[in-house]
């Protein structure tokens, strides 16, 4: 099992008091694709980056388990977690253009995250940047190795980071909404990219989005997050049997091109979602 | 209501907006969809008068505007803009921020006119003295669209409006844009990279690639998939497999 969660809970000092913002999540990850699906404060990123320990520091985090591959997260040591951010664990964030050094240049950006996990020599590092940026399917990938972060497409840029994450050979990827600042065509094959690297080297796929048809297109299973809870767990092939309402809400109020509608429907929100 | 007629938009030496022509319908709803920097939204600025550097022909309502617009214009035609986080003052009250354009326009009853804004994008009156903060994403939007509202316009130019909310808010505001139009008997152009959106509001709809309108059609036939250039037959087919995925 690569990740553990059981029972997390993460909360934020507020001057009235704590607030829960995560309430008992519990999650078990292997080598599949694992799809977490909620709306803006559902606190689906909240518990990925705990699972790296990546909170702030305000942020106050219980659970009963929280292991990554057999480490404990909560009581590891801050050199324990380097070894495992980054290195055993991909972190692929939003927008590559606020992610990516602007000052530095794509070959050196690669390079630099392959050096720090395998060391080498600065040719070598190069010469395995170039190739780790062939492997993310960039077409002139040593025109691209040259190029600073600002001339390149937002496609492109997530494909870099893509490679980066790939540098270290690492056995899981967190991926935090790594399409949505991106269109629909080259939306598609960064996943599709993503789906096909995790399944060729083994490794396990955390996906969290907003975007529920997407995720469940491209995981194996989907968890729905509402309110800091998870509300429905289900496999993606099963998302038209999904019998929450919540989930069932998400569903229909999104615009169909090949059933029209006179209003779309809108989620009235039943308080009892929040507290079962 | 909106004739645009060969415009040309030139940055440097780069031709982003190559020769587009359109017109819409008083009271009618036309989407424009692409991918970024296909030059959508350099269209949609350009309508509203946010460049002056442009050729060809623009009329709203049949009279012919220049790169420059007189007073008068910006209370027929507003914008509301993609993010809600970005386009409202942070710190500056909802009522500050709506008060605005009617001071600008020497308009009177300012104070009524606030309060039937409010009411007019349902934001309870109490959102008036709050800052831009306070409120969710759902409401700013709300706040930018009766900001547009305020002026009593004919026009609205919608760049994005739901791309930067969840898709149970987005439901929300659709269906206040539709209203409104009906209410108000305005006209819009929407642009937006979501097919399904497009569809939904607009009963036209022109594709936008590489700074050339390569398509346009309404919204059944696009719908039904009888649509000829690659590029729409490429967003409709993605657009369809995902939804096939959540029936």
């Amino acid at each position: 099992m690569l990740a553990e969660i059981d029972n997390l809970r993460i909360s934020f000092p507020t001057p009235s008091g704590f607030y829960e913002a995560v309430r008992g999540v519990s999650l078990k990850l292997g080598q599949e694709k694992l799809g977490i699906v909620g709306e803006s404060g559902s606190g689906k990123s909240l518990t990925a980056r705990a699972l790296m320990r990546l909170l702030p520091s305000q942020a106050r985090i219980e659970a009963d388990t929280l292991r990554f591959d057999g480490i404990d997260i909560l009581s590891a040591s801050e050199q324990q977690m380097r070894a495992v951010r980054g290195k055993r664990a991909g972190f692929i964030l939003q927008d590559p253009k606020y992610s990516l050094n602007p000052v530095k240049s794509i070959g050196a950006l690669v390079a630099e995250v392959w050096r720090l996990h395998k060391g080498g020599s600065r040719r070598e590092a190069m010469e395995a940047a170039i190739n780790l940026l062939e492997q993310v399917k960039i077409r002139d990938p040593h025109r691209v190795a040259k190029s600073y972060p600002h001339e390149i497409s937002g496609g492109m840029g997530q494909r870099v980071m893509i490679a980066m994450m790939l540098a270290p050979d690492p056995e899981m990827l967190i991926a935090d909404e790594p399409t949505s600042a991106l269109d629909a065509t080259v939306q598609a094959e960064i996943l599709r990219l993503i789906e096909e690297l995790v399944s060729e080297r083994g490794m396990g796929l955390l996906l969290i989005s907003h975007d529920l048809p997407l995720v469940s297109h491209f995981c194996d299973r989907v968890m729905v997050m509402y309110a800091g809870r998870v509300v429905e767990e289900l496999a993606a092939s099963e998302l038209s049997s999904a019998h929450h309402p919540y989930t069932r809400g998400l569903l229909d109020c999104i615009p169909s091109l090949s059933r029209p509608q006179e209003r779309l429907s809108v989620l009235n929100r039943d308080p009892a979602w929040a507290n079962p | 209501m909106i004739d645009v007629e060969n415009l040309r938009v030139r940055f440097g030496s780069r031709e982003a907006v190559k020769g587009v022509s359109f017109s819409v319908g008083q009271g009618d709803c036309f989407g424009v969809v692409g991918e970024s920097g296909s030059g959508k939204s350099t269209i949609l600025r350009v309508l509203a008068g946010l460049y002056d550097d442009w050729s060809g022909k623009v009329a709203f309502g049949g009279e012919a505007v220049g790169p420059r617009r007189q007073r008068a214009f910006f209370r027929k035609v507003q914008m509301v803009f993609q993010d809600p986080y970005g386009s409202l003052h942070p710190r500056q009250t909802i009522d500050r921020i709506l008060s605005e354009l009617p001071l600008v326009h020497g308009m009177d009853d300012i104070d009524g006119r606030i309060l039937r804004a409010l009411d007019a994008v349902a934001l309870p009156r109490a959102a008036r003295f709050r800052f831009p903060h306070q409120l969710s994403g759902g409401q700013r939007q709300r706040v930018a669209i009766a900001r547009a509202l305020i002026a009593e316009p004919e026009v609205l130019l919608l760049d994005e409006p739901t791309s930067a909310l969840d898709v149970s808010v987005q439901a929300e505001i659709l269906n206040l844009l539709a209203d409104l139009r009906r209410e108000r008997g305005l006209t819009y152009l929407l642009v937006s990279h979501n097919l399904a959106v497009v569809a939904h509001l607009c009963s036209h709809v022109g594709v936008m690639y590489g700074g050339e309108m390569v398509e346009l059609t309404d919204a059944a036939t696009l719908r039904e998939g009888r649509v000829s250039h690659p590029h729409t037959q490429e967003l409709r087919r993605l657009s369809v497999e995902l939804e096939e995925t959540g029936n």
